[in-house]
């Protein structure tokens, strides 16, 4: 066997999208030398899917914001599950994060006075989104992707060497983190990489790895997520030590296409209901007035009248409640199904096309308009669009210390973005992810460079890259075996309709079963053909890691015995303040996961005092209230 | 992203073997393309040399106009202007039409829009999209002589010039063979229509776009250039359109003064 | 509803390859990608395709279809016959790495040579002011989701591979535009489109404009108006002068 390509770096960033290129970027202008893995081409990593904004209090249009109002806004968006302080840091660092994007040459969307303009968004209480029309991700992806190009234009100009100091190895797939050393001082050596092109294997000798792999929607059936999120970096960091938390919650959007089939799942952004959009039935009745919850009553319109008074003079009315959390939308259009006021293809009808012109349709929604047209024969000017819930995004994700992004109990890990945990607790309000990467992705680069400092790179061990190869290697050496594409396929199914969007015991029970019996199956995978860009092969590897990550969703939220955010039991139906104290951490435990309790930090009081009394004891237990100085009435 | 030795393995393109695996009629436009530019060409010649039957009181034909030589009509001269005298090649008269056509000529063989059609009809560089062209070199327009397309600019400032010419012909054929004004004829409804498109034609031009405002980087501190950008930029969209149907009316007045001064037919009167 | 296609592929590698036939299951709605990935699935589970979204948004799935450059995943089925025989094979352009997926990493290396956005000195995060009119030619070409199917089309490249070094290709020189109009860059990139990334050798013959699954008018507001601006630079004495007078009056 040949030995693999080796390269050293001072950091090793899996992953090339938002956070990635953020992370990367910071390590470079700290003077440190940086590779990032992608694992598709450079520029195409699943941020560009990201349409409606990136959410900062930047207080462009509405001068009320600021970030104790977003701090605010994401705490109840994610039902008081959040880790306190990523929330507090997210919201007062993103706008220096998006003012950074506009240096870099990110042309947004303007306000009059030549600001960056902010639209409104779900959950968001101002307009908040810096967007650009409706493919905001792009324009974050492109900008990073061409800053990195401009640090290498630097480094070209110093060193002669575009690559010099920030590499970006596409097509490139992270399989292993290497751990040397012992106890407290065992430290990340290396990482184990293969070039989907060629097939061939590289190895970095590092210190430091910053993972920022996104997401697992490819687990789950309808998704609008792309076959790159398979939970790779959550898997990594299982298995150099580290754990998962709060892996139950995950996002399913309401709003995905449901037809026809080969596009359900992909998604229709929320900035159609943020511009106009309303919900309605078969009986064309906009439902989502009966479904506002009790926690919200206050800040949502009960009649359509004052709705859509909102659009307009949004200070004196209340916003309608299409506009609700995306949890609370997504089981509402799962329970109008679920009565038979669906629409034909077993979704909700969302229409704009009654009530806004159509020029200002293409101008708000274009790439929208572009979608409905090309893929589904469907002109949203002129007819309502058929959507349903997709599975979105998960909120859960590597436990990380929210100051540095360093994973909890292994040294030189970090991590960020839609991989990490924490920050959305229970749910995510939209907007809120790009702000995360940029953020975050850089709080990881920053902590990840002076993590190196003083060090020189570890050197990945000789015996366990060899044992990683012939590992990977052998589904192409048994004579039979099973489709990679198969088993992947059953484990969607298992995962959409068993831990989809209405849980319960008995069914989660079952999923774990089949999980089983798909972990036996896919250690008997035959892979055809040979090592050059073969995707049976990468699929076959990636299934390793759906598998533990899809067992540690299963198993967390068949512990999880509330309905809160993106987990809803239906043998549990309510919020239990009990339960909101509680993070589920999963281990790899062998080859099977464990899922222990752990206390969620509560919020110091200066935070705690933006809230008041009324809207915390919905949430939080008396001790709790009590602990934070409040008076509660006798019950 | 540079290529790692065992990262991308050096391949070749696909040798596919054959022009194009298109298989729709992907012939089809740049033969009409072809067929209806060589026609025009043709007829252009052959009119520029005739030198007859190019006006008639007081319709004068656009491929004449202005008439600079000394045969020409009392009336088809720009206020009796005639700067050239007369020029013979072998005994021959040079027709007018020959010294003022490389004007409107150059403005259509350097036009955006036109230097796609013939590349792709007449040089088959590319004959469509993703079909291959036949030739071995292929330097586009980095020199000579396509780097003279650059002068574009200079045919569109002359180009108004004649619009200018052209649609004074216009107005006064609003009289009739006598002179008297307040006439108005099927050669002055044409001789308008000429007109018209001659200017949509030329504002629509691309470096007419870019010298009101294209060349601007801020178009919120020049609101009226940003205005007229705008306009000019609608215009721009349908530049194919102009420069077509100007073409053909420009053959079309042409030959209808052609008739009438021939006496084939009778410029008739409206009123 | 459901019906059998008939599929060719081109199937090989390092160049050397041939046209493959498959017959396919196609189902109501569905578009090329959704075949290719049940041939995938079910006959050729080592199918070399590149593909990302599934949604016209990353560029990633480009490929040629009947002969046209597309992207796989905005072909819809029902624009073919039933009997037709729907022939994919990889972008003609650059080099194979394995049946319809191609090494397009000529297109990252022709970016590296645009010099990057250069704003004001001194101008700091926040501070930016731009207004929406002089944002939106430049949003326009921002648009692009770098497919390079425009790159692929281009015949300066695509049927002369000698060009390559010379010429950076509609994509990048569409980048080059789109700086030069951005209302806060102080860089002037005009010699460089022209001298080294070979904006002459672009006849404006649209095939860039004519595969863009965005709908960017490649030609018209960006490749067309960056020659002008050349021009005005290179060989228009005229505005040539005219920018000298007003750089030397508005320096005082």
């Amino acid at each position: 066997m040949p030995t693999p390509e080796r390269f050293s770096y001072d950091v090793v960033v899996i992953g090339a999208g938002g956070a990635g290129l953020r992370a990367a970027i910071a390590v470079r202008e700290a003077g440190k030398s940086v590779a990032v893995l992608s694992k598709s081409l450079f520029g195409k990593a699943h941020t560009v899917m990201a349409e409606g904004g990136i959410a900062a209090s930047m207080a462009n249009v509405n001068p009320n914001d600021g970030w104790k109002v977003h701090f605010c806004d994401t705490m109840r968006g994610g039902k008081f599950l959040n880790h306190y302080r990523m929330a507090e840091l997210h919201a007062q660092e993103a706008p220096q994060r998006v003012w950074e994007l506009e240096s870099w040459g990110a042309l947004f969307d303007r306000t009059k006075d030549g600001k960056i303009s902010q639209r409104n968004f779900g959950g968001h209480e101002y307009p908040r989104l810096a967007h650009v029309g409706d493919r905001t991700g792009l324009e974050m992806i492109r900008t990073l992707q061409q800053r990195v190009v401009a640090l290498q234009q630097q480094d070209k100009a110093e060193f002669g060497d575009y690559e010099a100091r920030i590499k970006v190895f596409a097509e490139c797939s992270a399989s292993d983190i290497f751990m040397s050393g012992d106890g407290d001082s065992r430290t990340v050596s290396g990482v184990l990489a293969y070039w989907r092109p060629s097939g061939q294997f590289i190895t970095f000798d590092t210190s430091a790895v910053v993972i920022a792999t996104g997401g697992i929607g490819k687990s789950f059936k309808v998704t609008s997520n792309s076959w790159e999120y398979t939970g790779d970096g959550h898997a990594l960091a299982m298995l150099a030590g580290g754990s998962l938390v709060n892996m139950e919650f995950v996002q399913f959007h309401p709003t995905g296409m449901v037809w026809p089939p080969s596009v359900k799942g992909i998604l229709v952004t929320e900035s159609v209901r943020g511009d106009g959009g309303v919900l309605t039935n078969s009986e064309g009745r906009r439902f989502m007035f009966d479904y506002i919850p009790e926690v919200f009553k206050d800040k949502y319109a009960t009649t359509e009248e004052e709705a859509d008074r909102w659009y307009t003079d949004p200070d004196n009315n209340k916003r309608p409640p299409e506009l609700l959390p995306r949890d609370e939308v997504a089981r509402a259009i799962n329970a109008e199904v679920k009565a038979g006021r669906g629409s034909p293809h077993g979704g909700v009808f969302l229409d704009v096309s009654k009530r806004l012109p159509a020029d200002v349709i293409k101008a708000k929604l274009p790439s929208m308009w572009h979608q409905f047209k090309e893929l589904a024969d469907v002109d949203i000017t002129l007819e309502p669009m058929e959507v349903g819930p997709t599975c979105h995004y998960v909120m859960g994700g590597v436990e990380v210390d929210p100051d540095t992004e360093a994973v909890a109990g292994v040294n030189g890990v970090f991590c960020a973005g839609e991989a990490a945990g924490g920050l959305h607790g229970s749910n995510r309000l939209g907007g809120n992810s790009l702000s995360d990467l940029l953020v975050f992705g850089k709080r990881a680069g920053d902590a990840a460079a002076d993590f190196v400092e003083g060090r020189t790179p570890g050197a990945a061990p000789e015996a366990e890259i060899d044992a990683a190869v012939e590992r990977w290697l052998a589904p192409f050496d048994v004579p039979a075996g099973e489709n990679p594409y198969t088993i992947q396929h059953d484990l969607q199914q298992v995962m959409n309709d068993l831990v989809g969007i209405i849980r319960t015991e008995s069914e989660m029970e079952e999923a774990l079963r089949q999980i089983d019996a798909l972990k036996e199956r896919a250690r008997h995978i035959k892979v055809e053909g040979g090592r050059e860009y073969n995707p049976g092969w990468h699929m076959a590897i990636d299934l390793q890691k759906q598998l533990i990550v899809s067992e540690c969703i299963a198993r967390s939220a068949l512990t999880r015995q509330e309905s809160r955010g993106g987990h809803t039991r239906d043998d549990f139906p309510g919020m239990d303040p009990e339960w909101r104290k509680v993070n589920l951490i999963c281990r790899l435990d062998g080859d099977s996961v464990k899922v222990t309790r752990q206390a969620l930090p509560l919020m110091h009081e200066e935070l705690a005092s933006l809230f008041d009394t009324g809207e915390l004891s919905k949430y939080m237990t008396r001790e709790e209230l009590t602990a934070l100085g409040r008076e509660v009435a006798q019950a | 992203m540079s290529t790692s030795v065992t990262g991308i393995p050096q391949g070749t393109r696909a040798q596919l073997g054959v022009k194009t695996l298109r298989t729709d009629r992907w012939w089809l436009q740049p033969l009409v393309t072809f067929l209806a530019l060589l026609a025009f060409v043709i007829y252009a010649t052959w009119r520029a040399f005739e030198n007859e039957y190019y006006f008639s009181e007081p319709l004068i034909s656009p491929l004449y106009s202005p008439c600079l030589s000394t045969s020409c009509p009392e009336g088809a001269t720009l206020f009796g202007w005639t700067p050239f005298g007369d020029w013979y090649l072998g005994g021959l008269a040079i027709s007018p039409a020959l010294f003022i056509l490389i004007f409107p000529l150059g403005f259509r063989m350097t036009c955006y829009y036109y230097r796609k059609a013939y590349y792709r009809a007449f040089w088959q560089s590319p004959p469509a999209c993703a079909v291959a062209e036949p030739h071995r070199k292929y330097t586009g327009e980095t020199r000579f002589p396509l780097i003279i397309q650059n002068s574009h600019r200079y045919f569109f400032y002359m180009g108004l010039i004649f619009n200018v010419i052209l649609t004074y012909d216009a107005i006064i054929a609003f009289r009739n063979a006598q002179g008297e004004w307040g006439h108005v004829s099927i050669g002055t409804l044409i001789l308008v229509a000429n007109a018209t498109f001659l200017w949509l034609y030329s504002l629509s031009c691309h470096s007419c776009r870019n010298t009101f405002g294209g060349r601007l980087k801020h178009f919120s501190q020049h609101p009226v250039r940003y205005w007229m950008w705008s306009k000019i930029s609608i215009l721009n969209h349908s530049h194919m359109r102009y420069a077509w149907i100007s073409l053909i009316i420009v053959a079309g007045t042409d030959f209808y003064v052609r008739e009438v001064a021939a006496g084939a037919i009778p410029n008739l009167y409206l009123f | 509803m459901s019906y059998m296609a008939k599929f060719r592929l081109w199937r090989g590698d390092n160049g050397s390859g041939e046209l493959t036939d498959y017959d396919v299951e196609v189902n109501e709605g569905e578009v090329v990608l959704d075949v290719l990935h049940r041939i995938q699935a079910t006959q050729a589970n080592d199918l070399a395709i590149r593909w990302n979204c599934k949604a016209g948004k990353c560029g990633s799935c480009s490929a040629e279809v009947n002969g046209r450059p597309r992207l796989m995943c905005l072909t819809r089925m029902n624009t073919f016959e039933e009997d037709e025989v729907v022939t994919v094979t990889p972008l003609r352009t650059f080099p194979v790495i394995r049946d319809l997926v191609t090494d397009v990493s000529f297109n990252y290396e022709k970016a590296r040579e645009v010099p990057a956005f250069s704003p004001p000195e001194g101008l700091e995060p926040g501070d930016y002011r731009m207004q929406q009119v002089d944002v939106q030619r430049s949003q326009e070409f921002r648009k692009c989701i770098e497919c390079f199917l425009c790159q692929n089309t281009c015949h300066a490249i695509r049927d002369h591979e000698e060009n390559e070094k010379a010429f950076a290709g509609p994509r990048v020189l569409m980048r080059v535009a789109e700086l030069d109009m951005h209302p806060l860059d102080t860089k002037d990139r005009r010699e460089i489109a022209q001298d080294e990334l070979g904006l002459g050798y672009c006849n404006i013959t649209k095939c860039c404009t004519e595969v863009c699954p965005e709908h960017i008018q490649i030609t018209d507001n960006a490749l067309i108006p960056m020659k002008e601006r050349v021009v005005d630079k290179k060989y228009d004495p005229i505005t040539w002068l005219g920018s000298k007078i007003r750089t030397r009056s508005s320096s005082k």
